[in-house]
């Protein structure tokens, strides 16, 4: 069997596993398909910050396992996510592996110890492939912010692949990796899928646990999958969801069961799922129109698939941007506060201690992390904490409450992910305001702490540096601990473009 | 809204060292996102917010709390923990001293 582009563009995690245990090819094989790929592509791409160098082994003991299985007439019972090739955001610590958040601060920090999440696919035989690109300790929306250098987009190289997790969607957008890990944020895992053409879920807040994740706005941050399909993201989630000791805002809770507790949630035929769209919120958005007519089409399609689109109100929605970004000041100014030069990471020697910390914090973290850090310090000191932090915790109980109260009638909230298809590589880099506003429609989700997926619905046309068009999508928010919704109403979405 | 003295000051109090020229960008940077997230004034207020939360659909903010059971081993993570460190000296991280010199 070929392991080529082509055939690696059109494997599942079924099929990797089918593939696997009926010794189409071995874990080896697939591996080293995914490195001829990151090796083709990878210069060009910046997906990859490392590659990792013990790959193959990884898989030869893989392998192993497949072939005692095997021996013993249990291949059968071979984990589905065994000898899978992954990648993995490099804000996620691997034990003994290096991991920066694409900064210079850690630049050459090791990891002491595994996530929580990494610990989970560990036990479940996952390949780590590499750690990927993003933008320095996640701020940002197109890996511009990495202290070592942009990620291109698999569709069109002149063109951002998002951010922050653009690395992880590039790599699988550009089938350097079947599944990857990114963290969300305000849209760090949807935005850059829906640039790079891949599924991105942004689960609900507290299922999957943070511990061994690089902190950047805590109340908000959550790690997810970045994958090519619903399937695929759904079964990254289930390895990676559940309760745990070192994560306080965790929980166990086993997935609530339509009938019982949602009874007007379809359940197949007999009733279609409820799309509400804000559509006085999309108004304010500033959106390009080939997003919007795609947006329309694809409502469309849903709806002759038995859908039900109606219009919601969620009026407090077009303040999510104002009090996302001064919250995540506030917890940026408060997380960054850890690199002091002297525990762990880089440290640049001044005339005392005081002169050491400015010059470290000064010289390794990167012009936005700093621009961040100033901008919390500020809307925390004393005489504004009240007019900016604290009503920004209230203006997100509102938003909490537009969704509470549009989840009365409807199942889901549909939006666009982003204003337009992945921007030119450079377009926001001197206007740090335009790049927030990109990001107006994926902060609400996280600002209530419901979950929200990006799935691919189409292309633009095609252009000179795009030969298949740019990637575009549709994002779809569930109520909180229903991320079930999300894969349901996910897959008839890939049912609609077929 | 800002002079630069403000700038000054907030730079000093997150321990950052800026150069005179990102200074002047920041102050012009930080005024536009000052200004825009400031619409936030024009938001109603929840009146009944405390009420709201004590709900059991007002999930994230409650408060989470756990025995204080057995302590580590002494000992047990030091050498995992000292391993980043810049600089150390034996079991310690090492640092300038704080006491008798002026470090302001």
């Amino acid at each position: 069997m070929k392991l080529d582009s082509e055939f690696l563009k059109k494997l599942s995690i079924k099929s990797a596993h089918a593939g696997l245990v009926k010794g189409d090819f071995t874990a080896v094989e697939l591996a080293e398909a995914y490195l001829v790929e990151i090796e083709k592509k990878n210069p060009e791409l910046n997906a990859y910050l490392e590659v990792f160098a013990d790959v193959k082994e990884q898989a030869e003991g893989v392998d192993k396992k497949i072939a005692e299985a095997r021996k013993a007439g249990q291949e059968g019972l071979l984990d589905i996510l065994i000898g899978l090739p992954m990648a993995i955001k490099d804000n996620i610590l691997i034990k003994g592996r290096q991991c920066s958040s694409a900064s210079k601060m850690l630049e050459d920090y090791v990891s002491t110890y595994d996530a929580t999440v990494i610990e989970k696919l560990k036990e479940r035989g996952v390949v780590f492939l590499g750690r990927t690109n993003m933008d320095e300790f996640a701020m940002g929306g197109s890996t511009e912010n990495s202290a070592f250098g942009v990620t291109k987009n698999p569709h069109d190289l002149t063109r951002v692949s998002g951010g922050s997790s653009g690395g992880s969607a590039s790599a699988v957008g550009g089938n350097l990796c079947l599944v990857a890990l990114g963290s969300d944020t305000g849209g760090s895992i949807r935005q850059p899928s829906a640039f790079c053409g891949t599924v991105g879920l942004k689960p609900t807040y507290g299922t999957v646990s943070r511990y061994g994740v690089m902190a950047m706005a805590s109340s908000l941050d959550q790690i997810g999958p970045i994958a090519k399909t619903v399937e695929d993201a759904e079964i990254i989630y289930d390895a990676i969801r559940g309760w745990d000791k070192y994560d306080a805002t965790s929980y166990g809770l086993p997935k609530i069961s339509k009938t019982e507790n949602n009874p007007s949630t379809s359940s197949g035929q007999e009733k279609g799922i409820r799309i509400g769209v804000p559509e006085s919120f999309l108004n304010q958005g500033g959106i390009d129109e080939v997003v919007l007519k795609n947006f329309r089409e694809t409502l469309q399609k849903l709806e002759k698939a038995g859908c039900e689109v109606k219009t919601i109100e969620m009026p407090n929605l077009h303040y999510s941007l104002a009090s996302y970004y001064i919250t995540v000041f506030s917890e940026v100014s408060a997380n960054m506060a850890r690199f002091d030069g002297v525990r762990y990471g880089a440290s640049v020697e001044g005339q005392n201690l005081l002169a050491d910390y400015m010059k470290t914090r000064g010289e390794k973290l990167g012009r936005e992390v700093r621009r961040r850090i100033m901008l919390g310090t500020y809307v925390l000191s004393a005489g504004y904490y009240d007019a900016y932090y604290n009503k920004a915790a209230q203006v997100r109980e509102l938003i909490r409450r537009d969704y509470a109260k549009a989840f009365e009638n409807v199942d889901v909230v549909a939006t666009p992910v982003a204003p337009s298809p992945a921007f030119e590589i450079g377009k926001n880099t001197s206007d740090p305001l335009q790049m927030y506003l990109e990001d107006i429609f994926t902060v609400p989700i996280n600002m209530a702490g419901v979950p929200g997926m990006s799935v691919p619905t189409g292309f633009t046309s095609p252009s000179a540096t795009a030969p298949n068009g740019l990637p575009l999508a549709l994002q779809i928010v569930a109520p909180w601990r229903r991320d079930d919704i999300l894969f349901e109403l996910g897959k008839i979405i890939e049912l609609c473009q077929m | 809204m800002l002079d630069r003295k403000d700038i000054d000051n907030l730079a000093n109090l997150a321990r950052i060292a800026l150069s005179e020229e990102e200074k002047t960008k920041l102050q012009k940077d930080m005024e536009s996102i000052l200004g825009y997230v400031s619409e936030l004034q024009k938001a109603p207020t929840p009146t009944d917010s405390e009420a709201e939360r004590q709900k059991p659909e007002g999930y994230y903010l409650k408060n989470v709390m756990r025995e204080d059971g057995d302590s580590f081993e002494p000992g047990l993570n030091t050498e995992t923990i000292l391993s980043q460190a810049p600089k150390r000296k034996d079991n310690f991280f090492v640092t300038k001293k704080i006491l008798g010199d002026s470090i302001s």
